[in-house]
């Protein structure tokens, strides 16, 4: 089963470096521009893992997280959010809000499938 | 990540993009300064322009680019999150830093070096304002707390400090989840399929926690498990596996003397291949917890008030070569069409209705697919403009005087080569406006204007071409002084007696410069002339009007594509040649008595008591050796850069016409005098001339090339 | 190095023979890409004599060089019996005017010899080798040779 990820990120750039990636990765790659972007599309593609950045117009990663958690049916889904920050409260953070692991920004091909394959059955 | 071209591309296009948003939000927070009225998503979106290019530099490893934006963002946080008041000067401030951004992402773009110094000076700028120096701002605007200084590149993992290890170990690992763990999404499983990714894993479950049925809670965690890794990695590596989870679990790692004991110890069971999500209970479905996720920290992020991204159009993006490959077939047609048209009339077919009904109405979709394939290059001049606000900013600066900038019409479309050739001349008038125009404050107040000068930059559609106005509300052509630097200089005669209009043309003869300090912007020599050339070359016209005490306006007319041209279609010596209609001011029959000899096979046409030199373009091109019959031939009458006049001379005028412009150069070269080819009805080539070239080339003195080098 | 030397890695080559002012000359079939009747040029002013001027093909402006002329044989009269082999070298398409196009042939690598010492300086820069064949000489024309030189100016 190809594993099905939606990245949410308002960079054009880092929305194509997901995509290329990990469809060179072999998944199933669906993107979205922002939270509520991504939210709409979660029914849609129905993904094995989100994948959003924080930082985002009209709705930021947090939440996306908060909007997955609370209300959805498939709110155990693994999500990794990506950081530009590697500082240790901004980990603790993310766990906090209901982030499944995060994604350091830059970060290169083998560390994004590394953190995918450590929550997802890649 | 997989840095392709593609994606660079992508980044800097996106780059161009955030600028434009960033320069549009400081823009818009400017305008709020006074009541305080701008909106924190403006601020919200400046911000997150500059995060996502340091977001896009960091991955391609532009560590200028990274450190600039991220002392810029730093800044911005402060500001949305109510430390930092926008004043002037912290907008001023703002505003520099996002040329320089601009810069930065500009030399990237073109591998370039940048200069240090001014991005230097504008981060201790930045960091002086109040926040403390390298402080990364949060994720969020709750950064009270102190973090670590950003580091552009590589994620920091401890094992990079670890000793290599020798040989193999046996690790210990007690886990056991929290309900937590599963409702982050983490599920067990994958955690202990890379720990056996780490070396040979024997895993024992504990299910001594485990209730009874009928008392279990479904999402609660009850399993433990103890796992006994054989590996060559470290202690730290194998805790960086449960980086994820720490906090959310139960987690003791030790490293135990033989691996050996610890089997003999444990019931085998192996590293189960099932997702375990199932695993602490059976769920039942719509049960609500009662806990939430853990989220108070959180502030539920409801849709914001959509700033502007709501109302996107869809589009797609095209490669510019297609593009291209597109504009060029349709040109195709347009001229097959044309073809078509000839035959049929040729033919003597033109009397049959229906054919001339249809024909007139492919003839007419052939424009309509013109026009359509032509506005895909268009683009807003919305990006140029902003490059000119920037121009004011610096130019003001320099001058020392306050100036406002304000644009009309931003969201004109024009071609984008049209565009890109006009940054350089619009950059000089707009200096130009600052510099010479606007006067300073002192002779401002004594006029009784505000001090702040105001430049007006407006573009518009009119009548299939595009206007771009410059206007200052400045003093106006001082007409008396021009004229005295025009005579003193030799440029006209002593005792010549002008109109203001011809004296405003003035300022367009080379050399010509007013201030009487040469300045930082608008000295150098460097006159109208060369912006006035610019212009022509994109076959567009520059004007003149100003007004004493009230100020002036440069007007710039210019066709809406460089793909094709208004061209008159001439006849030379049997070569049918395309001559630019723009460049035209008049076509002559002259008569014998128009006609001078001025030495020589020179001759010139009296046009108006103004003695013209007649070029034969025949002789030019080579084509005869003798001019011709002048009273049997046309005369088209043009003016060059430097007002002068030339007529040149036709054997006959076809046609008026749009061409579609083909260049010679890529499977020739340069032809001089010649501008481009066409492809006419007929199926042949026609050139189009360069008429200022032709003209310039035909003196046997000074090649053209030189005169445009001494400008 | 010529262009057709960096085409070809394989121990033979194909070639399309023609003729021009009664010599016989040939060049790489890598570079033709197509055969054309003359049709009457448009005249490029200020060209070298050789340049005959500029022809349409499907939209595309090429400019078109008497070959005997180029060579240093006698220059051409165009007329409809002529052919233009038109060429793609790098990223310039241009037309040669022949007067026949004779065959395609395959030839072995080792059987195209040096140009001999007795011809001319001119005509050896333009020669990357003769073949022997069924008595007659082929020339093997070095296409980068003779292009028209671009004629580039980097002005405003």
């Amino acid at each position: 089963m190809t594993l099905r990820i939606l990245a949410i990120d308002d960079s054009r750039t880092i929305r194509e470096m997901l995509r290329i990636t990990l469809t060179t990765a072999g998944f199933d790659v669906h993107v979205a521009e922002d939270g509520i972007d991504g939210i709409e599309m979660l029914e849609e593609v129905s993904p094995d893992v989100v994948i959003t950045d924080i930082n985002m117009p009209r709705m930021d990663g947090f939440g996306v997280i908060n909007s997955i958690r609370k209300n959805r049916s498939d709110r155990a889904i693994p999500i990794l959010v990506l950081t530009t920050e590697s500082a240790n409260d901004l980990k603790q953070r993310a766990r906090e809000s209901g982030a499944t692991g995060w994604i350091v920004k830059p970060f290169d091909d083998a560390k994004l499938i590394s953190a995918i394959r450590r929550i997802a059955a890649a | 990540m997989t840095a392709t071209n593609d994606i660079r591309q992508t980044f800097f296009q996106e780059c161009d993009e955030l600028l434009e948003a960033l320069n549009d939000g400081l823009s818009e927070i400017d305008d709020g300064i006074e009541d305080s009225s701008f909106d924190l998503e403006t601020v919200n979106a400046v911000f997150r322009s500059v995060h996502s290019i340091k977001g896009g530099g960091a991955a391609f490893g532009l560590d200028a680019l990274v450190r600039f934006s991220h002392q810029f963002e730093t800044t911005l946080d402060e500001m949305r999150s109510g430390r930092l008041v926008p004043t002037i000067d912290v907008m001023k401030l703002c505003h520099r830093a996002a040329d320089h951004l601009s810069d930065l992402v500009g030399a990237a773009q073109e591998e370039a070096e940048v200069d240090e110094t001014a991005g230097a000076d504008l981060i201790a700028r930045m960091a002086a304002l109040g926040a403390p120096p390298g402080t990364a701002p949060g994720e969020d605007s709750a950064a009270t707390e102190p973090e670590l200084s950003f580091e552009p590149l590589g994620l920091p993992i401890d094992l990079a400090f670890d000793p290599a290890p020798i040989g193999s170990r046996t690790i210990k690992v007690e886990f056991s989840a929290t309900r937590q763990l599963y409702a982050n999404g983490n599920d067990p499983t994958y955690l202990f399929r890379e720990l056996s990714d780490l070396g040979n894993i024997i895993a024992r479950s504990d299910d001594t926690d485990l209730p009874s049925l009928e008392d279990l809670v479904w999402d609660e965690s009850y399993l433990g498990w103890t796992l006994t890794l054989e590996t060559e990695k470290s202690l730290e590596e194998v805790r960086e596996v449960f980086d994820f989870v720490e906090g959310l679990c139960h987690l003791d790692i030790s490293e135990v003397d033989d691996f050996s004991n610890q089997v003999a110890q444990t019931q085998a069971i192996g590293v189960p291949d099932a997702p375990l999500r199932e695993t602490p209970a059976s769920p039942t479905e719509d049960k609500v917890p009662s806990q939430s996720y853990g989220s108070s920290t959180i502030v539920a992020d409801q849709p914001k008030k959509a700033g502007g991204s709501s109302s996107k159009k869809s589009s797609v993006r095209v490669d510019l070569d297609l593009v291209d490959r597109l504009i060029n077939i349709v040109g195709e047609l347009v001229i097959n069409q044309s073809v078509l048209a000839q035959c049929v009339d040729d033919a003597g077919l033109t009397e049959r209705t229906e054919l001339a009904t249809s024909l007139n109405e492919f003839k007419n979709l052939a424009r309509d697919i013109q026009e359509a394939v032509m506005s895909i290059q268009a683009q807003s001049v919305k990006p140029l403009f902003q490059r000119m606000a920037r121009i004011v900013r610096e130019a003001s600066d320099i001058a020392g005087k306050t100036v406002r900038l304000e644009t009309i019409g931003e969201a004109t479309e024009v071609d984008k080569t049209v565009i890109e050739r006009l940054v350089d001349p619009l950059t000089h008038m707009i200096r130009n406006s600052v510099d010479h125009g606007l006067e300073g404050a002192d002779t401002r107040r004594a006029a009784g204007k505000p001090e702040t000068g105001c430049i007006t930059l407006s573009a518009a559609h009119r009548s299939g071409r595009v206007i771009i106005e410059i206007s200052d509300d400045g003093a106006g052509i001082n007409r008396p002084k021009v004229l005295d630097i025009a005579k003193s200089k030799g440029l006209v005669p002593r005792d010549a007696v002008l109109t203001d209009a011809e004296i405003d043309k003035l300022l367009f003869l080379p050399g010509f410069s007013t201030a009487r300090e040469v300045t930082d912007l608008s000295g150098r020599g460097v006159g109208m002339d060369v912006v006035r050339s610019a212009i022509q070359k994109l076959g567009g016209r520059v004007n003149v009007m100003s007004s004493p005490g009230k100020g002036t306006t440069m007007s710039i007319s210019l066709p809406l594509t460089l793909a094709v041209l208004d061209g008159m279609v001439v006849d030379v010596c049997g070569q049918t040649m395309v001559v630019p209609i723009t460049a035209i001011i008049e076509t002559l029959r002259p008569t014998k008595e128009d006609i001078h000899a001025l030495g020589g096979q020179n001759l010139v046409v009296s046009v108006r008591e103004k003695f013209v030199p007649i070029i034969d373009l025949g002789t030019v091109f080579g084509h005869r050796n003798e001019p011709g019959d002048v009273t049997d031939m046309v005369l088209l009458l043009i003016e060059s850069d430097q007002q002068q006049n030339w007529a040149l001379a036709v054997d006959r005028i076809y046609d008026q016409r749009q061409v579609v412009i083909k260049g010679l150069e890529g499977n020739y070269g340069r032809v001089p005098g010649v501008a481009a080819a066409t492809i006419l009805g007929d199926g042949k080539i026609a050139l189009i001339i360069d008429p200022e070239e032709t003209a310039e080339g035909a003196r046997p003195v000074v090649p053209s090339s030189m005169m445009l080098d001494e400008v | 190095m010529t262009a057709t030397a960096e085409i070809f890695q394989s121990d033979t080559r194909e070639l399309v023979t023609f003729r021009v002012d009664e010599q016989d000359f040939c060049v790489d079939i890598m570079a033709v890409r197509e055969i054309r009747g003359w049709t009457p040029a448009t005249i490029l002013p200020h060209a070298p004599p050789y340049v005959l001027g500029v022809i349409n093909l499907r939209g595309t402006v090429v400019p078109i060089v008497d070959l005997a002329s180029r060579l240093g044989l006698p220059p051409s009269v165009p007329d409809p019996r002529h052919v233009i082999v038109i060429t793609v070298v790098g990223p310039q398409t241009v037309g040669f005017l022949v007067s026949a196009v004779s065959d395609i042939m395959s030839v072995s690598r080792q059987s195209i010899q040096p140009t001999p010492d007795i011809t001319s300086e001119s005509t050896r820069a333009f020669i990357e080798g003769v073949i022997a064949t069924e008595q007659r000489m082929l020339r093997v024309i070095d296409i980068k040779a003779v292009l028209p030189p671009a004629f580039k100016e980097d002005e405003g």
